[in-house]
């Protein structure tokens, strides 16, 4: 434990850290460009320059380790006039087009050169131009800018494993480049426009559109995959503009999925702003008033077995549990929020959650991903397993789909016989999670949304107490989600009620026509086909495949546009405020089930959404605690019985990481995304051409 | 002046044979194994007493260097790399050696590895030496051949291997960590110290990177002894060191000479004299082409070791003279050096990627006259700025050329400016 001076303070620190970081302890910044606390240090950019007694020339502190009995100064004449020197030279080949770059207002080197640049420039010489880069659909290059702090370069290559840029050529030719020109393919790609200390990278979407300045920033939760990342969504008037990452340690450190970050120009497109009610065939647009008269109508005489409601992957646990309670109010079973018949049990909350926690991973030293493709299931959390597979000792075993994981794996097979296999001890990999001391298994939907699902979860089960998973302190069985909704709606017991239907059994008891009903809560992953014969409710805010179906469209609101709880794949209850409006008529969606209990005739006891939380709150506990990992308690869970490869291989649910849910498919840049990064043609329209 | 006894190279100038035969008869591998037996502590204090000096430019002890490599065999491989990846301009000793005497180069692999506790050495050549590369491989298959290397190295009971890389031409991986890096397959980039080579090294081992010519001494020095090599040139800057001189001189060679010697008497002994006489010398940039130029008068009676050029404001370097005579234009040459820095410069950190530049744009108008007066000490603050700044010595390397141009010449660029001014002028008129 160094201990040195730093302007005058004392301070112990670890042995290891940087001279930067212990003045960071001490709330002294240091200015840098290139120093990022989650990369690699490189300390190129040599603004952080410091003077330290009995060293011959300032020195480059992100660098130094901190030494015993130090005396490092940041603000003495050497250090400053250091700093001075490094941002002139900064400088020289920087464009002065600050009016024009989309960086202005949130730009390190502006804010920098204000405290360490001349009024006036020296460098009379002829400037360096660089011809724009082409990085795909997602990243905007304006390379003249670049200040070749490599920090793109060391994330894509450190953080998501894609190393798909790099600096060629020398001295002042020096760019960042991806070499042979084409789209960025990691799915983390967006970050490095958050990197990205000056004007170089930019956000393509969000080219010229608006002004740090005029937004207004909401702090709120992404709902795109199950892992609930922290974000901002910057909003100017109703329009969100952008979504950017805030720091969250324990979920997503502070980065970003390019879905979670892009899709949002969705929320425009294909809306739901009016009720729709189907007349003769077709949706026609209706007052509120109307059509609340024809869900009343569609209602009507049914029996409680007759009636059926469905939850969506976005759909948040207010919505969910107002809706549970109506249609459990009209007599009704059959309920369930897992759209893919995932054979999840919602008796026992640690059979369908994340376990080990998103930050426990760093902690474990073997893991097996079963019938999951993490990298784009959940791209933050992929970057997490990286980050633990990069320090080594770590195996990764996978069964499953061959992806290329961005870390290096064992392929152990395909379906479901190979986790058969390692269950018995045939396969090698048995050994491996026998000796780890601190093995996690991965079950993906991939795994578990089949007939044999719920074998394949018994089987993992046994495989985890096995292998020694789940022992004190350590509790290596996790289930990896891919919707935001669907850990609060098993919590909340979204679910059939005694002798009810699931998923498909209802769609297939709604095409032979016994179930008269249908409620879907933002449901669009499903087969739509056997709903032609019953009436259907779509309660949303995109007209995706749903609302295609419905006989009365419910107008919602995005998450976005309404204040709403999301449980992510950790159990982690996390609380999205309100950023923007819900466009038109639209409603926010526990208000539009509380007023449609009131025409039916079932009024539902909360007239706030206040007291509805304290509702949810009192009929599932875990709701009042907020934003802590919530592993539950281990019990038997999931069927026993032989797997076989009859069922065939595992299958990731996401074909299309870009196009997954109903904000999505609308997005124009997520559309834009399948066909330049994925290669994707786009579907063609009859209007085509 | 060097007695012949006291040369360490004494095929030089390739007069007899550079392979084995030849060169045990010169003394090379002669009863090595007896140097090894005395032990690794015993070699690390030699090379300390014998206070050499690494050759490669920055002049640090060779003995000190080794005794920073980790006690003992620890978990990760010692590597000790070879820098011979002479790309100073003016110097070209590393170049006589690998392919007249490679086995001195090869032995002192043994030796120096040895006395680090590698087992593996790794000598990068500069990829322009090509024939010399076919050399040296020669020299290290016939001393495998001979059981001088391999498995059982001299009979010694110690495992060494010698492996050539070869580089692809980048000035910047004569730097150890920028040639650590090259090594390892990426970028030639200097990397930032710390940690230094000895901690984390070639694939993050511990690793010694030295010139040929250190390595290729040491065999010699722990034959004859440290207190032989201590004698010879001046307190702490002790032995015997090649010198190439170059420019305007009757014969430019390469010759090895006692530390201290001169520079007078070294250019007049060995290279015939300056061109048309000791008083048509102008300056000289006695060690490499990074070194600050020394004017006529300091050259008068400048001894050639580390700490004289030092109190004059230069530096020994690589010890590679290049001799300026009065028709030469300083300034056209000075601009040439800084092109080449430019030129050279990784583009990895900020004060040498940008300020390189600038100064060889400055530097041209500075040849033309068309700078004025005032660009002069903006020049030289820029120079400033970037010496002392960088990751590496580069950004240094670019600067001095300029700052010693500028120490004792400046009156000359000013009077350049001023003629210019005045011929514009009277042609305006």
């Amino acid at each position: 434990m160094p201990k040195l001076t730093i302007d005058g303070l004392e301070i112990e620190v670890p042995a290891g850290t940087s001279v930067l970081q212990a003045a960071e302890q001490l709330g002294i910044e240091i200015p840098r460009f290139c120093y990022h606390e989650r990369l690699p240090v490189a300390a190129n950019c040599r603004m952080c320059l410091v003077e330290i007694e009995k060293m011959p020339k300032p020195v480059a502190s992100c660098a130094q380790p901190a030494g015993e009995g130090m005396v490092v100064k940041t603000q003495s004449e050497v250090a400053l006039q250091a700093r001075k020197n490094v941002m002139e030279l900064l400088l020289i080949n920087h464009p002065l087009d600050c009016p024009i770059c989309d960086q202005g207002g949130e730009c390190d080197l502006q804010d920098q050169a204000m405290a360490y640049g001349r009024d006036k420039g020296r460098y009379d010489e002829e400037k360096r131009a660089v011809s724009e880069k082409y990085l795909g659909p997602l990243v905007k290059t304006a390379m003249t800018r670049c200040i070749h702090c490599t920090r793109c370069v060391r994330f894509l290559t450190e953080v998501a494993g894609v190393p798909e840029l790099g600096m060629t050529f020398r001295g002042e030719h020096a760019e960042i480049t991806t070499y042979i020109e084409r789209a960025l393919t990691s799915e983390l790609s967006g970050n490095i426009v958050d990197l990205c200390p000056v004007g170089a990278l930019t956000s393509k979407p969000y080219a010229f559109a608006a002004r740090p300045w005029e937004l207004r920033k909401t702090l709120s939760y992404d709902v795109f995959d199950a892992v609930g990342c922290a974000i901002r969504i910057d909003a100017r008037g109703n329009q969100v503009m952008r979504v950017l990452p805030r720091v969250s340690e324990d979920v997503n450190e502070e980065w970003l999925a390019d879905k979670s970050r892009h899709a949002v120009d969705g929320l425009l497109k294909r809306r739901l702003d009016v009720p729709y009610v189907r007349r003769d065939g077709r949706l026609e647009a209706a007052t509120w008033a109307e059509a609340f008269a024809a869900v009343r109508r569609g209602f009507e005489g049914l029996a409680g077995s007759e009636i059926a409601a469905l939850a969506g992957d976005m759909a948040d646990a207010e919505a969910m549990f107002a809706l549970k309670l109506l249609i459990e109010s009209l007599g009704s079973a059959n309920l369930d929020c897992r759209q893919d018949g995932a054979a999840l049990d919602p008796t026992v909350p640690a059979s369908y959650r994340f376990n080990t926690t998103i930050a426990g991973i760093e902690q474990a030293d073997a893991l097996l991903i079963v019938g999951s493709n993490p990298r784009v299931e959940a791209p933050v959390l992929n970057a997490r397993i990286r980050k633990r597979a990069a320090r080594g000792g770590f195996a990764v075993g996978v069964v499953g789909p061959k992806a290329d994981l961005t870390y290096r794996t064992q392929h152990l097979g395909e379906g479901a016989d190979t986790l058969q296999a390692i269950l018995d001890g045939v396969n090698p990999f048995a050994d491996v999670l026998a000796k780890a001391e601190r093995p996690m298994i991965v079950l993906g939907m991939g795994a578990l949304a089949r007939a044999d699902g719920a074998r394949v979860l018994g089987a993992a089960r046994a495989l985890a107490e096995k292998t020694g998973m789940v022992k004190d302190g350590w509790n290596g069985f996790n289930v990896l989600h891919t919707a935001a909704a669907r850990v609060g709606g098993l919590d909340l017991g979204f679910v059939p009620g005694p002798g009810g239907k699931g998923t498909r059994e209802i769609l297939a008891a709604a095409s032979r026509g016994e179930i008269k009903a249908v409620w879907l809560l933002g449901a669009d992953q499903i087969e739509t086909n056997g709903l032609d014969r019953a009436f259907v409710v779509y309660q949303g805010h995109h007209g995706d495949v749903g609302a295609q179906v419905a006989d009365v469209i419910l107008p919602g609101a995005a998450y976005t546009e309404k204040s709403g709880t999301y449980v992510n794949t950790e159990g982690r209850v996390q609380r999205a405020p309100r950023a923007v409006f819900p466009p038109g008529e639209a409603r926010e969606d526990w208000k539009i089930v509380r007023a449609a209990s009131e025409v039916l005739g079932r009024t539902l006891p909360f007239d706030s959404l206040d007291a509805l939380r304290d509702a949810l709150a009192a009929h599932a506990p875990g709701f009042a605690v907020r934003d802590v990992a919530t592993p539950g308690a281990w019990a038997p869970f999931g069927e026993s019985g032989a797997l076989d490869a009859a069922a065939g291989p595992f299958v990731s649910p996401i074909r299309n990481y870009y196009m997954t849910d109903p904000i999505s498919r609308a997005s124009p840049t997520m559309q834009a995304c399948t066909v330049e990064i994925l290669g994707e043609t786009p579907a063609r329209t009859g209007t085509d051409g | 002046m060097l007695r012949d006894e006291d040369r360490i190279y004494t095929n030089l100038y390739g007069f007899d044979s550079p392979f084995l035969d030849a060169a045990r008869a010169r003394g090379d591998w002669d009863d090595t194994r007896a140097i090894l037996v005395k032990g690794r502590d015993w070699i690390v204090d030699e090379m300390k007493k014998a206070g050499l000096r690494g050759r490669g430019g920055a002049g640090f002890s060779a003995g000190m260097k080794w005794s920073f490599m980790p006690k003992g065999e620890g978990p990760l491989p010692h590597y000790l790399v070879v820098n011979a990846d002479e790309g100073e301009p003016g110097t070209c000793k590393d170049r006589d050696i690998l392919r007249y005497e490679p086995h001195k180069l090869v032995e002192g692999c043994l030796l120096a590895g040895f006395a680090i506790g590698a087992h593996a050495a790794y000598i990068y050549v500069r990829g322009e030496y090509y024939n010399e590369t076919r050399v040296l491989q020669r020299a290290i298959d016939e001393a495998y051949a001979a059981g001088l290397l391999g498995d059982d190295a001299c009979g010694s009971g110690w495992k060494m291997d010698v492996f050539i890389h070869r580089g692809m031409g980048a000035y910047i991986c004569g730097e150890e960590s920028a040639l650590i890096q090259s090594l390892e397959g990426k970028k030639g980039q200097p990397r930032a110290k710390p940690p230094f080579p000895a901690g984390v090294g070639v694939w993050g081992c511990p690793t010694t990177v030295n010139n040929v010519e250190t390595i290729a001494d040491a065999p010699t020095i722990l034959r004859r002894g440290a207190a032989w090599f201590a004698d010879l040139g001046p307190e702490n800057n002790n032995g015997t060191k090649i010198f190439c001189i170059s420019g305007h001189v009757e014969t430019p060679c390469n010759v090895e000479e006692e530390m201290g010697i001169p520079l007078k008497e070294l250019i007049r002994r060995h290279a015939g004299g300056v061109r048309g006489g000791w008083d048509n010398l102008l300056a000289v940039i006695p060690g490499g082409s990074s070194t600050p130029m020394i004017p006529k008068d300091i050259c008068d009676d400048v001894k050639m070791d580390f700490d004289s050029l030092r109190n004059v404001r230069s530096g020994l370097g690589t010890a590679a003279v290049i001799v300026m005579d009065r028709s030469t234009d300083l300034v056209a040459a000075i601009t040439r050096l800084a092109r080449f820095y430019m030129h050279e410069s990784c583009g990895q950190c900020t004060p040498c990627r940008e300020g390189t530049g600038w100064l060889w744009r400055t530097m041209v108008r500075m040849e033309s006259g068309q700078a004025s007066v005032a660009e002069i000490d903006k020049l030289l603050e820029v120079t400033r700025q970037i010496e002392g700044h960088t990751i590496c010595a580069l950004g240094d390397a670019a600067a001095w050329p300029i700052q010693g141009l500028f120490r004792h010449f400046r009156p000359e660029v000013e009077k350049r400016i001023a003629a210019r001014r005045a011929d514009a002028k009277h042609r305006a008129a």
